[in-house]
């Protein structure tokens, strides 16, 4: 078994979600909150996998659905399916993930930068593995998702 | 001593009256003999003289207390205030305003002194014979220091400000010695910085450095020639200096001047000056050595907040209503409870509270256009000089109230389309005599309430615009090909000026001509949710005529479905609704159009455009519900599926992420909690 040294480098804490099968993490700081799926106004014009936006709370937020960004079919929302809003830069986006689990502490060590295995475009949005507990998360750049969606327009 | 809490304040007095002083200046030029105007120009000048001293800001103080001086000399008609004295108090008020923006910006107050306005005003003083460099009695009761580098003798080589002829006056009545000594290093010497170090450690050990010409951090950086004086209060005395410095290698000369009370301009005294100095110069005192660590400690001001100034019985107003939402509150409340229902009275009643705080809210954000319009009488003086025209701008309806954000957004439009008049609109005063017209031409800006909306005018006097000129641009520019463009009534062609890169200016000015203004200016209204129009007649002058709806975040609007969706279109935009059979669409040049009171309208298919599933095809239904909209006095037919009603709906913004969607102007809550996506009419109508 592996003892992991303590390491105090940059402890930051992510929220794990899944997505099918597989486990991601994002900042804990750019999320707002976590809701339950809501009912989302279909919003015209706009990429598939954006659903819409919903209203939380009086405040109009856009809603993207991460499975058909990372090219998954859709499939119906169940008792896990949950809403998670960010919040960046004055600038608000949820994501529908299949399901939330929990909050891990992840130092530098913890996570491996992948920017060495693939130029793949794709790719842009990780930002690393993160290793925790024996499983791989993979950690997503939100802030890159979200610039990307805002400079668009 | 922490300005940073006081700079919002200090930020937002000085633009006041900075508004002011613009104001009273081209009064002065119009009644050059007001005594009225010169006062309050004093006033003005004198009120942003303690500001700023209050604030350390010295530059900003020295401009304005040699402003003081040249207007007293106009109070006391020791001289006259002729055009070109004009021109040098408006470049104070540049000057000033430069120094407001950099405060606004990084907390100080910047770099630039203004010399050659300081120097222009002196030398408008030399013309009274006034003596230049007056040493006023710094006993004054007002709170402001006087900086202004006054020295009696000038045996001294350095300037010194109140704060350092405060401190050496202190010195001396301590009976310390002070001593101004002026360095001089071998011109060979290849290690200036060193050297300066060397003899500044002396200096230290020694005395109180109380200024240095050029700065220390200057010295350490090696910006000076080969010379350098130093102020300094010390215990030693004038030997001990000559010998020590003389003694380091590399020093060519040095020349200790003894600093008495005469070089002060003043008998040894204990005036209270000190202690209205002492207040302010505080911690300073020192400090005032070390400019350059202020420089760098100069915290970057956040933007700062944006206020609106309210009337105070506005928020009464409001705060009533308040209390009575609370009232009704509290009787739905009571109604639930008891068994005899007078929900629907409590709801009425709330209902008429709820729609009272809206429009009381609405009416805090107003502001009156005149914010905006007050900077226009300086610009047209400016521009017509510029151009050598005559032109004169009058205003009226300034009073009109415009929402707040609004009027930030109107003020370059309105700025473009003034200056189109003055450069394009009024000709030369040789022309206009020609025409047979007064040789100034005349501007009218008008601002008045319509309806629902504000609407702005700008009328010039000028030649109109040149109609047939314009279609032979848009067939050189070979925007639309010659035949098209001859069929195009005098409306169209105007138009073609509110595209993107057309201009028909010979030459490209300062002031217009790129061609990109009018586009911008169409946009930015639009944007705002108005419209602008423009009439013109050859010869007699034009008017464009900006409209603006009054409130923007809560409008009226029809809620309709499309499929399963709810969608809402501004009612301001609807002409009409009608039913329209089916078959009563036909096709014109492959666009569908409908046949109404004899006028043909496009018919636009929501459902398609906004892609909505599971719509009915048009032969499963029997009549279908059109929404005739007007955009400026076109029309189109939007088609949907059915009505719900008229609603008052609070617009909400789709945030940045969908700001840029086509066909969707924003979106609204329905009652259930629901979205419904807004209509963006200018975009759907053809």
């Amino acid at each position: 078994m592996e003892v992991k040294k303590a390491s105090a480098k940059n402890m930051r804490q992510y929220v794990v979600f899944r997505v099918e099968s597989q486990e991601f993490g994002a900042d804990i700081h750019k999320i707002s909150i976590i809701e339950k799926m809501m009912n989302i106004s279909r919003v015209p014009s706009t990429p598939a996998y954006i659903k819409g936006v919903v209203n939380l709370r009086g405040e109009i937020i856009p809603i993207m659905s991460l499975r058909l960004k990372f090219g998954l079919p859709e499939i119906d929302a169940d008792d896990d399916t949950r809403m998670i809003i960010f919040k960046f830069n004055d600038v608000a986006l949820g994501a529908i993930v299949d399901g939330v689990a929990e909050v891990v502490n992840l130092s530098d060590d913890d996570i491996e930068n992948i920017s060495a295995i693939s130029n793949d475009r794709n790719y842009d949005y990780i930002m690393g593995i993160g290793k925790a507990e024996g499983r791989l998360i993979t950690l997503l750049n939100i802030e890159k998702l979200i610039n990307e969606l805002v400079t668009k327009e | 001593m922490d300005m940073n809490q006081y700079l919002d304040i200090f930020v937002e007095e000085s633009r006041e009256h900075l508004q002011q002083l613009n104001a009273s200046i081209l009064e002065l030029e119009k009644n050059n003999h007001d005594k009225a105007v010169l006062n309050e120009i004093f006033r003005v000048a004198h009120t942003l003289k303690g500001m700023a001293g209050t604030m350390g800001y010295t530059k900003m103080q020295t401009l304005t207390h040699d402003m003081e001086d040249v207007l007293e000399e106009l109070r006391n008609d020791r001289i006259f205030a002729d055009s070109n004295m004009v021109d040098v108090l408006f470049k104070c008020l540049d000057a000033l305003e430069t120094y407001v923006n950099n405060v606004t910006a990084t907390g100080q107050e910047g770099e630039e002194t203004f010399q050659e306005i300081i120097d222009s005003l002196a030398n408008i003083l030399k013309k009274t014979g006034k003596s230049e460099k007056n040493q006023e009695k710094a006993a004054e009761a007002k709170n402001a220091i006087d900086p202004g580098a006054h020295q009696g003798n000038s045996k001294l080589r350095v300037e010194l400000d109140q704060y350092d002829i405060n401190v050496l006056k202190k010195a001396l009545d301590s009976k310390m010695n002070t001593f101004e000594i002026h360095v001089a290093l071998d011109k060979g010497c290849l290690l200036k910085a060193a050297r300066a170090f060397i003899i500044f450690q002396i200096f230290e050990n020694n005395s109180d450095v109380i200024k240095s010409v050029p700065k220390v951090e200057d010295i350490e950086d090696e910006k000076f020639d080969f010379e350098f004086t130093v102020i300094v209060i010390t215990k030693q005395p004038k030997e001990f200096f000559q010998k020590e410095i003389n003694s380091v290698s590399e020093v060519a000369d040095v020349v200790v001047n003894e600093i008495t009370y005469e070089h002060l301009g003043e008998a040894p005294s204990a005036s209270n000056t000190e202690g209205a100095a002492a207040e302010h110069n505080g911690a300073d005192q020192s400090a005032h050595n070390h400019n350059a660590k202020d420089n760098q400690n100069g915290k970057k001001l956040q933007k700062s907040g944006k206020t609106v100034r309210v009337d105070i019985e506005r928020l009464d107003v409001l705060m009533n209503l308040v209390s009575e939402l609370i009232i009704v509150k509290n009787s739905l409340e009571d109604s639930s409870h008891s068994k005899e229902s007078k929900i629907n009275d409590s709801i009425e009643y709330l209902e008429r509270i709820t729609t009272s705080i809206s429009d009381a809210v609405m009416k805090v954000r107003m502001v009156p256009v005149e914010t905006v319009f007050n900077r226009f009488p300086r610009m047209i003086r400016d521009i017509a000089r510029e151009l050598d025209k005559g032109i004169e701008l009058h205003m009226s309806g300034v009073e009109t109230e415009l929402d707040r954000t609004v009027i930030d957004e109107i003020g370059d439009p309105l700025i473009h389309i003034l200056r189109n008049s003055a450069d394009h609109g009024i000709e030369s005063k040789e022309e206009r005599i020609r025409a047979g017209k007064p040789d100034t031409g005349n501007i009218y800006l008008r601002a008045y309430q319509d309806g629902n909306n504000v609407v702005i005018e700008v009328e010039d006097d000028g030649h109109g615009i040149d109609i047939e000129k314009t279609r032979a641009k848009i067939i050189e520019k070979g925007l639309e090909s010659a035949d098209i463009v001859k069929t195009f009534s005098d409306k169209e062609i105007i138009e073609f000026l509110f595209k993107a890169s057309f201009s028909t200016a010979e030459k490209v000015t300062d002031i217009s001509g790129r061609g990109v203004g009018l586009d911008v200016v169409k946009t930015k209204i639009e944007a705002l949710g108005g419209t602008v129009e423009v009439e013109t007649a050859m010869g007699k002058g034009s008017r464009f005529i900006i409209r603006i709806p009054l409130t923007l975040a809560i409008i009226q609007a029809l809620l309709v479905k499309i499929g399963d969706e709810k969608y809402a279109i501004p009612l301001s935009s609807i002409q009409e609704i009608d039913n329209v059979k089916p078959a009563d669409i036909r096709l014109v040049r492959n666009q569908e159009v409908i046949l109404l009171r004899n006028i043909v309208i496009p018919v636009v298919r929501l459902d398609k455009i906004m892609g909505v599933p599971g719509v009915l095809q048009d032969s499963e239904k029997k009549v279908l519900t059109a929404v005739i909209v007007k955009k400026g006095d076109k029309y189109s037919a939007f088609v949907v599926d059915s009505l719900i009603g008229q609603q008052e709906i609070v617009i909400k913004s789709l945030g940045k992420v969908l700001a840029g969607v086509k066909y969707i102007a924003g979106a609204t809550i329905l009652g259930d909690g629901n979205v419904a996506l807004i209509v963006d009419v200018n975009s759907l109508a053809l």
